[in-house]
């Protein structure tokens, strides 16, 4: 592919430039240029002129930042030019190619200058690449599986780390004993040293091979949750036998040992509590931000790097704390926060964490082509590779073995198999090996190799072969698919009635704690943490259906959009209004929706006075300009409020009533009579009829049909032929009724389109008609509660549509007014005879 | 035995709980010891709803984990309490009050209900109970039978979500 290798060697041009133009910063040479990048003229760096230059060269002025930018373009690139082509990377795994070209790219550089000039050095790595990805992990954590697995995480993460580097660390030094590796000036301590920076999982190369592979959800949080868990044993280990090595064998004794345990307690302890804290620091954070919503999102970022960095400078687990103030904040934060400060957070993670991996791993593979750190020891670096995997795979299974008698669900042997497979060594290893110190330790450059090899090894082999394996061994994947509302309500069912029977079999379980936790939250946590209106709106089962609706209504608006917009422009300047507000409703006030999201969208059809009707093409200005909208927004909700409060309390009581099935559904189709009645009359006065009266006897006919239970589904066809037969009229009187009330709309006078249904948006259709679809086969197929039909999809367009008509009702004579405020009288009282109806 | 000979646990009734339920021994006298902590006023059943003691055995057998032997033992025709049917239909009664073995929508209706907060007006509830009833009726009617409700949560992994460990 010409592009594929247009960008090869692109990029392969830009590492020559940047070296040649990194050597030149000692020589302060004018540059040889190769290429067109520099278009100063020669200038000459003497600090002697004769003339004034009208530019110069100032290589050495940026030449810092200058790298920095232009290798991690150049790792990007390398990123790019991998994915142009999805066959290759679904056979070998993106890092296994990222370390590819990290080879090719370091044999550039080691061709022209001799030298690695450029290396993963461990400052680096662990200041600046390391971080982003272990905030992304923590805060993308999902926490209940987490934290339901976390007695099994821990196990594998402490006593398997111990356990790998123990058995890695002995058994080298057993094999060196017995000969295997030849001369090596390594005694038993430093073997355990190169153990445990070897034994530990790293979560880069995990989340880069198990990304591709989509195991299921416990085996991945299992491996997962390892790696970053073991890091606070790393540390630990690493620490302590650094500290060994430097005193010497000869004096440690039981003192000494004793303070490497507890050093282990304090550093993860103290890591996560520090977390924890920093974790809280940022909820707090988020609460008081409402003002400067703007720079919201970057508060997470810093918090989180500092709790990074403070951990660091107390020698705690760095990684630990991290995890832990993203795993403490996500909920709260996500509460707290706007809408769109929460997908900023949470784009911009994703976008360090993975162009932090790729750099990390083109690195890797530079790092690799050096000469002279390369020491090859055949014995040592197989036996490692050995005994890395084998005492892996017997770690694994021990340890499962012991938990599978604990555990609810045990886990599968397959699944053993693919954890004890997928522990991947990665960077974090690497950083380690070099940061060791040479005089200490004579034979470094032997452990970076090895550690290298098995890095490679791991991420490439190891990843290469995962993907076919898990396929072979047909390993449980994980459900790809969004959990339908039944299964999310049932799922909070099923958590109901395990922390019931747990109660009554009198026995203190799981689900007990976690009941216990989550009262404890709701009534201490949330109120310190989370800003009130966040707090009103955690109902999941809501939330859930929050956005099944704002779904709908998206797709609804799109689908109009696409079928031509000159409907759109031609049928209702209202309904663009409304997708305008709309807009803005849903994409700005999603996180101050309350629980009354419906009425938000009542604040709509007030915009519908606007009588020059505008395409909104631009939802999305809308958003950028609708920030601050809110307030006068926040009347029309007020007002929306107050009058549908009515209405809600009396429902409430009849809600409850069991007698009166469907007694919901009735209301609303009362409401809904009573509202198009009304404007078929008021239309009937300013228009030609279409007969109204007719339909409404009609309609009432059918009701007085309507059997309470069961009966439904004639009721439905028989609002279906009443919406038919007044679809047009149901929908125009609407519009010239509010010009009865002394609104003119021109743009509608014309457009009174009395037969096509279609003409109609069929959700604006829907919202009106209130009795469910226009389409004939979505009529066919309504289910009996009607109101299901629009509620399904526009539940907020509904209420809009009748709660502006009871707003338009300001506008009508009093006499009217009165009876049309349908939010305050109770149905059941039937409202006066016009209605005709059952009740 | 006495007055409370009724109250007390036979060895006979022990076995029969245990093949029915698939508890253990000591598991059974433990919940027995549980049931009767419960059942203060010695009726021998929790309070008027006369839940006794091989009632109280049956429901929580529901809860039981899933063993993977448990299919090599049982050959008897009936399923085990426990398996994900029977699991299953014990949800399924939690909704269907009236015992038509459908799910209407007020019965919906009344377990969100319970399950949500105050701040939900009941419109939204029935707009959230008539999507849910959407999304599992397969014929229409405006229900959920059994067999809708089995499909709908096919892919859910209820062996471990209603399953608590029972110690022994």
């Amino acid at each position: 592919m010409g592009g594929t290798q247009g960008s090869v060697l692109f990029f392969g041009l830009l590492v020559i430039i940047s070296r040649s133009l990194a050597n030149e910063v000692p020589t302060l040479e004018t540059s040889h240029s190769t290429t067109n990048a520099t278009s100063s003229s020669s200038g000459h760096e003497t600090a002697v002129i004769s003339t004034l230059p009208i530019v110069s060269w100032k290589w050495h002025h940026v030449s810092e930042p200058y790298l920095v930018a232009l290798w991690i373009l150049v790792c990007w690139l390398c990123k790019l030019v991998i994915e142009a082509n999805h066959h290759v990377t679904n056979i070998i795994p993106e890092s296994a190619l990222l370390i590819c070209a990290g080879f090719i790219l370091g044999g550039i550089i080691w061709g022209a200058d001799l030298q690695q000039t450029f290396k993963l050095t461990p400052t680096v790595f662990f200041f600046y690449l390391l971080p982003p990805i272990i905030l992304d992990s923590g805060y993308h954590m999902p926490n209940k599986l987490f934290f339901t697995n976390l007695g099994a995480i821990l196990v594998y993460a402490v006593i398997g780390t111990c356990w790998n580097a123990a058995s890695l660390g002995l058994s080298l030094w057993g094999c060196h004993k017995g000969g295997a590796m030849g001369e090596l000036d390594i005694g038993l301590l430093q073997y355990l040293l190169f153990g445990s920076l070897i034994a530990a999982v790293d979560p880069v190369a995990v989340l880069a091979v198990f990304e591709q592979v989509h195991v299921n959800e416990v085996l991945f949080i299992l491996v997962f949750g390892e790696s970053l868990l073991n890091d606070g044993v790393t540390v630990v280990l690493f620490n302590v036998f650094d500290a060994f090595v430097t005193l010497g064998g000869a004096q440690i004794d039981a003192v000494e040992i004793i303070k490497g345990i507890i050093s282990f307690f304090v550093v993860a302890f103290g890591g996560s509590l520090l977390g924890f804290v920093f974790g809280l620091l940022m909820c707090f954070l988020t609460r008081c931000t409402k003002n400067i919503q703007i720079i919201e999102p970057g508060f997470i970022f810093v918090v989180g790097y500092l709790s990074y960095l403070t951990a660091e400078m107390l020698s705690l687990s760095a990684i630990l704390s991290c995890v832990f103030c993203g795993v403490c904040c996500q909920k709260y934060i996500n509460a707290n926060m706007n809408e769109n400060s929460v997908k900023t957070v949470k784009y911009a993670m994703k976008v360090f964490a993975n162009g932090s991996e790729t750099m990390i791993f083109v690195f890797l593979g530079i790092s690799a082509i050096d000469k002279t750190i390369w020491v090859w020891n055949t014995g040592f670096i197989l036996l490692t590779l050995l005994f890395i995997f084998i005492y892996r795979f017997i770690g694994v299974f021990i340890q499962t073995w012991i938990l599978n008698r604990f555990r609810l669900v045990p886990l599968e042997f397959i699944d053993q198999l693919i954890m004890g497979f997928g522990g991947l060594r990665g960077a974090v290893a690497y950083g380690l090996a070099v940061m060791m110190d040479e005089n200490k330790i004579k034979e470094k450059n032997l452990m970076v190799s090895t550690t290298l090899i098995v890095v490679f090894f791991t991420v490439i082999v190891q990843g290469i072969i995962m993907k076919p394996l898990v396929k072979w061994l047909k390993v449980k994947k994980a459900t790809e698919s969004e959990l339908t509302l039944i299964e999310k309500v049932q799922n909070r069912v099923f958590d109901h009635m395990l922390v019931a029977i747990e109660d009554i079999s009198g026995q203190i379980g799981h689900n007990y704690m976690r009941d216990k936790w989550k009262n404890f939250e709701e009534k201490w946590m949330m109120w310190l943490l989370m800003k009130p209106s966040a707090r009103k709106k955690q109902d999941h089962v809501f939330n859930v259906f929050h956005q099944l609706n704002l779904k709908d209504a998206v797709e609804y608006v799109s689908e109009g959009e696409s079928r031509g917009s000159l409907e759109f422009i031609r049928n209702d300047s209202a309904i663009i209004d409304f997708k305008k507000k709309l807009g803005e409703d849903i994409f700005d006030t999603m996180p101050d929706v309350t629980a009354d999201t419906s009425f938000d969208h009542g604040i709509v059809l007030p915009d519908r006075r606007d009588p020059v009707p505008s395409v909104s093409l631009e939802m999305h200005e809308q958003t950028m300009n609708g920030l601050r909208e809110m307030e006068d927004l926040n009347s029309h909700h007020l007002l929306q409020e107050h009058l549908y409060k009515g209405r809600k309390q009396h429902r409430h009581k009849f809600s409850r009533n069991h007698l009166t099935i469907n007694t919901d559904e009735d209301e609303v189709q009362e409401i809904f009579q009573r509202t198009m009645r009304r404007r078929l009359e008021s239309f009937k006065s300013a228009k030609m009829g279409m007969g109204p009266p007719k339909i409404i006897s009609k309609h009432t006919k059918k009701e007085q049909q309507k059997a309470p239970n069961g009966m439904k589904r004639n009721s439905g066809d028989e609002d279906f032929e009443f919406s038919e037969a007044d679809s047009a009229s149901g929908y125009d009187p609407s519009y010239s009724y509010r010009s009865g009330g002394g609104i003119e709309n021109p743009a509608f006078m014309a457009d009174l389109d009395p037969v096509v249904p279609v003409q109609i948006p069929p959700w604006l259709a829907e919202a009106e008609l209130y009795s469910g679809a226009v389409s004939p086969s979505q009529r066919a197929q309504a289910r009996p509660p009607l109101s299901a039909g629009d509620l399904r999809r526009l539940a907020p367009l509904r209420i809009s549509t009748r709660s502006t008509d009871s707003f338009m009702m300001a506008d009508i004579p009093a006499a009217e007014q009165r009876r049309d405020s349908f939010d305050l009288p109770p149905p059941p009282p039937p409202p006066p005879s016009k209605d005709g109806r059952h009740q | 035995m006495g007055s409370r000979a009724s109250t007390l646990l036979r060895e006979e009734e022990i076995e029969e709980i245990k093949k029915e339920t698939g508890f253990s021994h000591s598991q059974i006298t433990r919940l027995y010891s549980r049931f009767t902590s419960l059942d203060k006023g010695e009726n021998g059943a929790l309070r008027e709803d006369q839940v006794n003691f091989r009632g109280f055995m049956r429901t929580l057998a529901h809860f039981r984990p899933v063993e993977d032997n448990e299919k090599n033992k049982n050959v008897s025709n009936t399923e085990p309490l426990n398996s994900r049917t029977n699991k299953l239909h014990f949800a399924f009664q939690l909704y269907d009050l009236d015992r038509d073995d459908k799910i209407s929508r007020d019965e919906l209706l009344q377990v969100l209900r319970m399950m949500v907060g105050v701040n939900i007006s009941d419109e939204q509830l029935g707009s959230i109970a008539d999507r849910t009833i959407q999304e599992a009726d397969a014929n229409g009617d405006g229900c959920i039978s059994f067999t809708e409700f089995m499909k709908v949560l096919e892919k859910v992994d209820v062996e471990q979500k209603m399953s608590i460990r029972f110690l022994h």
